[in-house]
Protein backbone atom coordinates (compact mmCIF):
# COMPACT_ATOMS: atom_id res chain seq x y z
CA UNK A 1 0.00 0.00 0.00
CA UNK A 2 1.20 3.53 -0.72
CA UNK A 3 2.05 6.06 1.52
CA UNK A 4 -0.62 8.19 3.14
CA UNK A 5 0.29 11.30 4.77
CA UNK A 6 -2.59 13.86 6.55
CA UNK A 7 -1.96 16.54 8.93
CA UNK A 8 -4.04 17.74 11.79
CA UNK A 9 -4.09 19.82 14.81
CA UNK A 10 -4.75 19.06 18.18
CA UNK A 11 -4.48 22.11 20.03
CA UNK A 12 -0.76 22.95 20.13
CA UNK A 13 0.34 19.64 18.60
CA UNK A 14 0.44 18.95 14.99
CA UNK A 15 -0.39 15.03 14.24
CA UNK A 16 0.31 13.93 10.96
CA UNK A 17 -1.11 10.81 10.59
CA UNK A 18 0.93 7.85 8.70
CA UNK A 19 -0.47 5.16 7.00
CA UNK A 20 0.40 2.39 4.24
CA UNK A 21 4.45 1.57 3.77
CA UNK A 22 7.37 3.38 5.23
CA UNK A 23 10.33 2.23 3.30
CA UNK A 24 13.21 3.09 1.50
CA UNK A 25 11.13 4.83 -1.27
CA UNK A 26 8.30 6.32 0.54
CA UNK A 27 10.65 7.84 3.25
CA UNK A 28 11.82 10.76 1.51
CA UNK A 29 8.22 11.62 1.03
CA UNK A 30 7.74 11.88 5.43
CA UNK A 31 11.09 13.09 5.34
CA UNK A 32 9.99 16.42 3.12
CA UNK A 33 6.69 16.54 4.83
CA UNK A 34 8.14 16.47 8.62
CA UNK A 35 10.70 19.41 7.37
CA UNK A 36 7.74 21.57 5.69
CA UNK A 37 6.03 21.19 9.39
CA UNK A 38 8.93 21.77 11.37
CA UNK A 39 10.13 24.67 8.86
CA UNK A 40 6.73 26.33 8.78
CA UNK A 41 6.85 26.64 12.52
CA UNK A 42 5.53 23.38 14.32
CA UNK A 43 6.50 22.81 17.23
CA UNK A 44 5.08 19.92 18.91
CA UNK A 45 4.83 17.26 16.49
CA UNK A 46 2.93 13.95 17.17
CA UNK A 47 3.31 11.26 14.54
CA UNK A 48 0.31 9.21 14.76
CA UNK A 49 1.87 5.60 12.90
CA UNK A 50 -1.50 3.53 13.60
CA UNK A 51 -2.45 3.38 9.63
CA UNK A 52 0.78 2.26 9.03
CA UNK A 53 1.38 -1.58 8.07
CA UNK A 54 5.05 -1.65 7.41
CA UNK A 55 7.89 0.75 8.75
CA UNK A 56 11.58 0.06 8.00
CA UNK A 57 15.20 1.19 9.57
CA UNK A 58 14.96 4.05 6.83
CA UNK A 59 11.72 5.23 7.94
CA UNK A 60 13.08 4.82 11.50
CA UNK A 61 15.82 7.11 10.78
CA UNK A 62 13.33 9.97 9.66
CA UNK A 63 11.85 9.81 12.15
CA UNK A 64 14.99 10.00 14.45
CA UNK A 65 15.84 13.26 12.35
CA UNK A 66 12.75 14.38 12.95
CA UNK A 67 13.27 14.27 17.03
CA UNK A 68 16.94 15.64 16.85
CA UNK A 69 15.72 18.74 14.87
CA UNK A 70 12.46 19.32 17.23
CA UNK A 71 14.53 19.10 20.76
CA UNK A 72 17.33 21.36 19.53
CA UNK A 73 14.22 23.57 18.54
CA UNK A 74 13.13 23.66 22.07
CA UNK A 75 9.85 21.49 20.70
CA UNK A 76 8.78 18.20 21.16
CA UNK A 77 8.12 14.98 18.95
CA UNK A 78 6.02 11.74 20.33
CA UNK A 79 4.78 8.86 18.65
CA UNK A 80 1.96 7.01 18.39
CA UNK A 81 1.85 3.27 18.13
CA UNK A 82 -0.48 0.47 19.50
CA UNK A 83 0.53 -2.34 16.62
CA UNK A 84 2.92 -5.10 18.72
CA UNK A 85 4.63 -5.80 14.94
CA UNK A 86 5.47 -2.25 14.80
CA UNK A 87 6.29 -1.99 18.88
CA UNK A 88 9.05 -5.09 18.67
CA UNK A 89 10.76 -3.12 15.57
CA UNK A 90 11.10 -0.14 18.38
CA UNK A 91 12.43 -2.59 21.29
CA UNK A 92 14.84 -4.67 18.88
CA UNK A 93 16.68 -1.36 17.50
CA UNK A 94 16.38 0.06 21.34
CA UNK A 95 14.45 3.28 19.83
CA UNK A 96 11.77 2.67 22.75
CA UNK A 97 14.27 3.69 24.83
CA UNK A 98 14.44 7.20 22.34
CA UNK A 99 10.90 7.95 21.05
CA UNK A 100 8.30 8.90 23.98
CA UNK A 101 5.82 6.04 22.27
CA UNK A 102 2.29 6.42 23.32
CA UNK A 103 -1.25 3.83 22.35
CA UNK A 104 -3.61 6.75 21.60
CA UNK A 105 -3.14 10.41 20.23
CA UNK A 106 -5.10 11.95 23.42
CA UNK A 107 -2.50 10.07 25.18
CA UNK A 108 0.84 11.53 22.97
CA UNK A 109 -0.69 15.51 23.76
CA UNK A 110 -1.29 14.83 27.79
CA UNK A 111 1.74 13.64 28.26
CA UNK A 112 4.08 16.12 26.76
CA UNK A 113 5.86 17.81 29.30
CA UNK A 114 7.42 20.97 27.20
CA UNK A 115 4.50 23.08 28.00
CA UNK A 116 2.35 22.01 25.09
CA UNK A 117 0.11 19.49 27.12
CA UNK A 118 -3.44 19.83 26.32
CA UNK B 1 13.11 -28.13 -3.64
CA UNK B 2 12.55 -24.94 -5.54
CA UNK B 3 14.79 -22.45 -6.32
CA UNK B 4 13.29 -18.27 -6.98
CA UNK B 5 15.92 -16.06 -8.30
CA UNK B 6 15.16 -12.25 -8.48
CA UNK B 7 17.50 -9.77 -9.60
CA UNK B 8 16.90 -6.19 -9.80
CA UNK B 9 18.15 -2.68 -10.80
CA UNK B 10 19.42 -1.07 -7.39
CA UNK B 11 16.63 1.14 -6.72
CA UNK B 12 14.76 1.77 -3.94
CA UNK B 13 11.10 1.33 -5.64
CA UNK B 14 12.33 -2.27 -6.51
CA UNK B 15 12.62 -3.06 -2.83
CA UNK B 16 8.89 -3.45 -2.12
CA UNK B 17 8.94 -6.03 -5.07
CA UNK B 18 11.34 -7.95 -3.64
CA UNK B 19 9.95 -8.17 -0.24
CA UNK B 20 6.36 -8.93 -1.98
CA UNK B 21 8.26 -12.05 -3.51
CA UNK B 22 10.46 -13.23 -0.92
CA UNK B 23 7.12 -13.37 1.08
CA UNK B 24 5.29 -15.25 -1.02
CA UNK B 25 8.03 -17.96 -1.43
CA UNK B 26 8.34 -18.01 2.28
CA UNK B 27 4.30 -18.86 2.27
CA UNK B 28 4.42 -21.01 -0.41
CA UNK B 29 7.59 -23.03 1.65
CA UNK B 30 5.50 -23.64 4.81
CA UNK B 31 7.04 -20.70 6.75
CA UNK B 32 4.81 -20.34 9.44
CA UNK B 33 2.45 -17.00 9.57
CA UNK B 34 3.50 -15.55 12.31
CA UNK B 35 7.06 -15.42 11.26
CA UNK B 36 5.78 -14.12 7.76
CA UNK B 37 6.04 -10.37 8.85
CA UNK B 38 10.05 -10.74 9.95
CA UNK B 39 10.49 -12.39 6.87
CA UNK B 40 8.94 -8.97 5.12
CA UNK B 41 10.76 -6.73 7.45
CA UNK B 42 14.64 -9.12 6.78
CA UNK B 43 14.38 -9.44 3.40
CA UNK B 44 13.54 -5.50 3.29
CA UNK B 45 16.73 -4.56 4.99
CA UNK B 46 18.84 -6.88 3.19
CA UNK B 47 17.88 -5.54 -0.03
CA UNK B 48 18.04 -1.78 1.39
CA UNK B 49 21.21 -2.37 2.42
CA UNK B 50 22.31 -3.90 -0.87
CA UNK B 51 20.94 -0.88 -2.82
CA UNK B 52 22.53 1.54 -0.87
CA UNK B 53 25.69 0.56 -0.99
CA UNK B 54 25.35 0.34 -4.88
CA UNK B 55 24.25 3.96 -4.86
CA UNK B 56 27.36 4.48 -2.63
CA UNK B 57 29.50 2.97 -5.03
CA UNK B 58 28.06 4.29 -8.46
CA UNK B 59 27.27 0.49 -9.24
CA UNK B 60 24.80 -0.59 -11.69
CA UNK B 61 24.96 -4.53 -11.40
CA UNK B 62 21.56 -5.80 -10.58
CA UNK B 63 20.97 -6.62 -6.31
CA UNK B 64 20.69 -10.34 -6.76
CA UNK B 65 17.96 -12.29 -4.29
CA UNK B 66 17.61 -16.19 -4.14
CA UNK B 67 15.66 -18.15 -2.58
CA UNK B 68 15.26 -21.84 -1.84
CA UNK B 69 13.20 -24.14 0.32
CA UNK B 70 15.33 -27.30 0.70
CA UNK B 71 14.04 -28.30 3.77
CA UNK B 72 14.63 -24.92 5.59
CA UNK B 73 13.56 -21.65 3.65
CA UNK B 74 16.73 -19.53 3.16
CA UNK B 75 17.38 -16.05 1.06
CA UNK B 76 20.93 -14.94 0.31
CA UNK B 77 21.07 -11.45 -0.78
CA UNK B 78 23.99 -10.27 -2.78
CA UNK B 79 25.30 -6.93 -3.48
CA UNK B 80 28.61 -6.37 -6.06
CA UNK B 81 30.20 -3.24 -3.67
CA UNK B 82 33.72 -3.53 -1.89
CA UNK B 83 33.90 -6.09 0.81
CA UNK B 84 35.43 -3.75 3.04
CA UNK B 85 32.21 -1.86 2.70
CA UNK B 86 29.92 -4.28 3.83
CA UNK B 87 31.39 -6.81 6.26
CA UNK B 88 31.91 -3.73 8.74
CA UNK B 89 27.99 -3.66 10.47
CA UNK B 90 27.41 -2.73 13.78
CA UNK B 91 24.31 -2.24 16.00
CA UNK B 92 24.28 1.33 17.61
CA UNK B 93 23.72 1.79 21.54
CA UNK B 94 20.52 3.70 22.60
CA UNK B 95 22.37 6.51 23.88
CA UNK B 96 24.09 6.70 20.53
CA UNK B 97 20.90 6.79 18.41
CA UNK B 98 19.59 9.95 19.22
CA UNK B 99 22.58 11.93 19.43
CA UNK B 100 23.48 14.73 17.50
CA UNK B 101 26.71 14.32 15.92
CA UNK B 102 25.36 10.55 14.27
CA UNK B 103 24.63 10.82 10.79
CA UNK B 104 21.20 9.69 9.20
CA UNK B 105 23.22 7.05 7.23
CA UNK B 106 25.08 5.99 9.76
CA UNK B 107 21.41 5.54 12.02
CA UNK B 108 20.19 4.24 9.34
CA UNK B 109 22.83 1.45 8.88
CA UNK B 110 23.53 0.53 12.50
CA UNK B 111 19.54 0.46 12.69
CA UNK B 112 18.93 -1.79 9.68
CA UNK B 113 21.94 -4.35 11.35
CA UNK B 114 19.85 -4.19 14.28
CA UNK B 115 16.89 -5.34 12.89
CA UNK B 116 18.36 -8.19 10.64
CA UNK B 117 20.40 -9.39 13.45
CA UNK B 118 16.97 -9.18 16.08
CA UNK B 119 14.65 -10.57 14.17
CA UNK B 120 17.16 -13.53 12.00
CA UNK B 121 18.29 -15.93 14.42
CA UNK B 122 20.20 -17.77 11.67
CA UNK B 123 22.44 -14.71 9.67
CA UNK B 124 25.43 -14.87 8.18
CA UNK B 125 27.00 -11.69 6.19
CA UNK B 126 30.13 -12.91 4.35
CA UNK B 127 32.18 -12.30 1.56
CA UNK B 128 30.84 -13.76 -1.71
CA UNK B 129 32.70 -16.98 -3.05
CA UNK B 130 33.54 -15.20 -6.59
CA UNK B 131 33.90 -11.71 -7.61
CA UNK B 132 33.30 -9.00 -5.23
CA UNK B 133 30.80 -8.42 -2.84
CA UNK B 134 28.86 -9.76 0.03
CA UNK B 135 26.28 -11.63 0.81
CA UNK B 136 23.35 -11.77 3.21
CA UNK B 137 22.34 -14.94 4.18
CA UNK B 138 18.56 -15.68 6.61
CA UNK B 139 17.02 -18.97 7.17
CA UNK B 140 14.13 -19.38 8.39
CA UNK B 141 12.34 -23.22 9.52
CA UNK B 142 9.68 -24.31 7.31
CA UNK B 143 6.82 -26.44 8.72
CA UNK B 144 4.28 -26.49 11.62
Amino acid sequence: MELSLATRTVGEHTVLEVGGEVDVYTAPRLRERLLELIDGGARHVVVDLGRVDFLDSTGLGVLVGALKRLRSAGGSFALVCDKEPLLKIFRITALDQVFPLHPTVDAAVGADTTGAGA
Amino acid sequence: MATVRLSFSPAPVHVRTARLVGVAVARRAGVREDLLDEVRLAIGEACTRAVALHRQYGLHDPVLVEMSDAGQYAVRVVDRAPIEAGIGLAALPPDELADESLTDEALTTGVGFALLAGFVEDLQVRPVDEGVGTEVRMVWPVGR
